[in-house]
């Protein structure tokens, strides 16, 4: 489990970041703090507009922030270029989106696959992976579905398979039950929480709703770009 | 890296059949016109030389009047006599043999058949100029020419349309009104060029034909072969001069003859049809262009179509060159699969008019492959753009696009 003498896993220290330039220009992110360390299971939470998801695609390094210093595993990470982002999203980091974002007419085995293929695994490598995770997410017998053939919350399992088939240190996801019913939802959180537990995967998500919070270890709150309160664990605070 | 890539193109390719098949359908028909352009033009050119060569080699034909072709003057100009072949034959050198001839359509009738062919009187000389060889049986004897002798050597069409299988040597022909006697068969040359059957002859003595069908001592066509080697240009002008003397033309007369070399005939005309060969192979290769302009459309449609999953590929750690090299490749297996395609049209479509038109089917296999690497190329030359645009996009962003 995760060791507090190895240093935190995220560091945030002073993150801003503004959206275009002059007059038009806009703070989204006003010096953000944070720290998260392995294991956690940790909500963000906070009014519409308050910076959720652009401090996501910064911490999902699908983004740069304008200023301050992102530390991943104690490596400055905030000035990679394009490429070395899309490496370290590759090798660390595990995506599941609002929207589910599965490819169109493609097999949930093949969606599944997808990322191992970008890593260059061999292909029984691929399909005994790809099996495994969709098995861990409770759709065996269900690998040669498409997307247009299953449910949205068999969707967004196959898309969290799909997130933890390359065994990512953390796992980042948006709003996540976004457009699922309340039973669905409640399947969904239970299953990340799982993988948090069993697998030992840092999860960071975004969420509206207090409901599904409870299920996390820890809430952030956003406001107007900057965190207004945190409850960070005994003991776990960096 | 590169497995991967073409992996996922060709994944993509399968999962949008309908719309790869549209894509590259301007590519095929491209490719394919261009190969059947060029493979008929080529079948052209060699079914007209085949045609020339046929009449024999180092052969060159003169007739009375200036021009040969439609609307030639030969009213006015005096005819050729033997003399004029014997005056050739003994007084230009490197020739193989001079052929006086004169011909008449009529019907023939032998037993109960009868069948409408060309007779040609000529002498011995004729078999060398045409390059006949004897099947069986035996050529005119001197006496034959000399006393216009009533025989015949027949082609086989007209040995087997009035004779069936049986031996026709020392039977008995009709012509017209008299009888001759079939001496020798003449080796089949096979179905000419343009479904012309060269062997539908019947030849008899020069000196039996003028008595028998022409009635006068002219003689309409002369044909000269001469030996292998000689300078053609030389030989021409050296027989243009004897008969300008032997016509009795004044200096600045007009030629009343003309003497034309089959090869030089052979050679303006391939020349005509290799033009316009190139010119429908270069209108056909317009379309292959604009069949390439219409892979970079649908590539692009396609880019914008497939924003969101760019967006994912990009997401889940795809490397920008990644998404270049998959759209490039989906590109370029695109346009080859349609090349391949235009290729097997091509060939069917050569194969049926080559049957219809009877002209040969000569395949080329350069301009196959020419045509194979062009489409390729074209896939390259305008998946680029398209595929560029794809790698370059803000994950974000086309994670965001609806
Ligand atoms: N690409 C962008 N360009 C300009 N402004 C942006 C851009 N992305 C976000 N913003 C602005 O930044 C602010 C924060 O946006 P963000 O998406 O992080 O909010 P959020 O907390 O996720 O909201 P929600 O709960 O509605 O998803 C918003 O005011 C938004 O208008
Ligand atoms: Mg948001």
């Amino acid at each position: 489990m995760s060791d507090a003498s190895k240093g935190p896993l995220i560091e945030f220290q002073g993150i801003t970041k503004t959206y275009g330039q002059g007059q038009a220009a806009f703070q989204a992110l006003r010096g953000v703090d944070l720290c998260i360390r392995e294991g956690e299971f940790l909500a963000i939470m906070g009014p519409s507009g308050s910076g959720k998801s652009t401090a996501m695609n910064i911490l999902g390094c699908l983004d740069t922030p304008s200023s301050g210093s992102f530390l991943f595993q104690g490596v400055h990470v905030e000035n990679l270029d394009r490429n070395q982002r899309a490496l370290l999203r590759r090798h660390y980091l595990g995506f599941v989106f609002q929207g589910f974002n599965l490819l169109a007419r493609t097999s949930a085995q093949e969606n599944v696959e997808l990322p191992l293929l970008y890593r260059g695994e061999p292909p029984e490598r691929r399909h005994q992976a790809a099996r495994e995770a969709l098995a861990l997410v409770g759709l065996s017998g269900w690998e040669h579905h498409t997307p247009a053939e299953l449910s949205g919350g068999q969707q967004q399992r196959v898309a969290i398979a799909r997130a933890i088939v390359t065994q990512p240190l953390v796992l980042l996801a948006d709003e996540p039950t976004g457009n699922l019913d309340s039973q669905r939802s409640h399947e969904i959180m239970e299953l990340l929480a799982r993988l948090n537990r069993e697998q030992n995967i840092t999860v960071l998500m975004v969420t509206h709703e207090p409901d599904m919070a409870v299920y996390t270890s820890r809430v952030v709150h956003f406001v107007d770009g900057l965190v207004a309160s945190d409850n960070p664990q005994e003991g776990q605070a960096c | 890296m590169l497995m991967n890539a073409i992996l996922l193109a060709l994944r993509e390719i399968r999962r949008n059949l309908m719309r790869s098949f549209l894509t590259i359908l301007g590519i095929v028909i491209g490719v394919a016109a261009v190969i059947t352009m060029v493979t008929l033009g080529n079948g052209a050119t060699k079914m007209v030389s085949d045609q020339i060569s046929s009449l024999g080699s180092n052969l060159l034909i003169m007739r009375p009047g200036q021009r040969l072709g439609p609307g030639r003057d030969e009213a006015g100009a005096p005819k050729f006599k033997v003399a004029d072949a014997e005056a050739i034959r003994n007084q230009v050198g490197s020739l193989q043999a001079v052929a006086p001839v004169v011909g008449s359509s009529v019907t023939l009738v032998a037993g109960n058949n009868n069948w409408s062919s060309t007779v040609t009187g000529t002498t011995n000389s004729y078999f060398t100029t045409g390059n006949w060889t004897l099947g069986s049986g035996r050529k005119f004897s001197d006496e034959d020419e000399k006393v216009g002798r009533s025989v015949c050597v027949i082609g086989n069409t007209v040995r087997t349309k009035l004779y069936g299988q049986q031996n026709p040597l020392g039977a008995s022909l009709r012509i017209k009104n008299f009888s001759c006697e079939v001496i020798g068969l003449l080796a089949s040359k096979g179905q000419g060029a343009m479904g012309m059957d060269q062997d539908d002859v019947v030849v008899i003595p020069l000196l039996t034909a003028q008595r028998r069908l022409t009635g006068n001592q002219d003689v309409a066509t002369l044909m000269i072969s001469m030996q292998d080697g000689a300078d053609s240009t030389r030989v021409m002008s050296q027989i243009r001069q004897l008969m300008r003397e032997r016509r009795k033309l004044a200096e600045n007369d007009d030629d009343n003859f003309n003497l034309m070399d089959t090869k030089q005939i052979a050679q303006t005309l391939s020349g005509t049809i290799g033009t316009m060969t190139s010119l429908l192979g270069a209108v056909a290769a317009v379309s292959l262009l604009v069949g390439g302009i219409g892979i970079m459309n649908i590539m692009l449609v396609s880019v914008t179509e497939r924003t969101r999953e760019i967006g994912i590929r990009l997401a889940i750690g795809a490397l920008e060159n990644e998404v270049l090299l998959q759209f490039l490749i989906e590109a370029v297996a695109l346009s080859a699969l349609g090349g391949l395609l235009g290729i097997l049209l091509a060939l069917v479509a050569c194969l049926g008019l080559s049957a219809l038109t009877q002209m040969p089917f000569i395949f080329d296999p350069g301009i196959n492959l020419l045509a194979f690497a062009f489409s390729a190329a074209i896939g390259v030359l305008f998946g680029y753009m398209p595929a560029r645009r794809a790698a370059s996009l803000d994950p974000i962003e086309a994670l965001r696009h609806e």
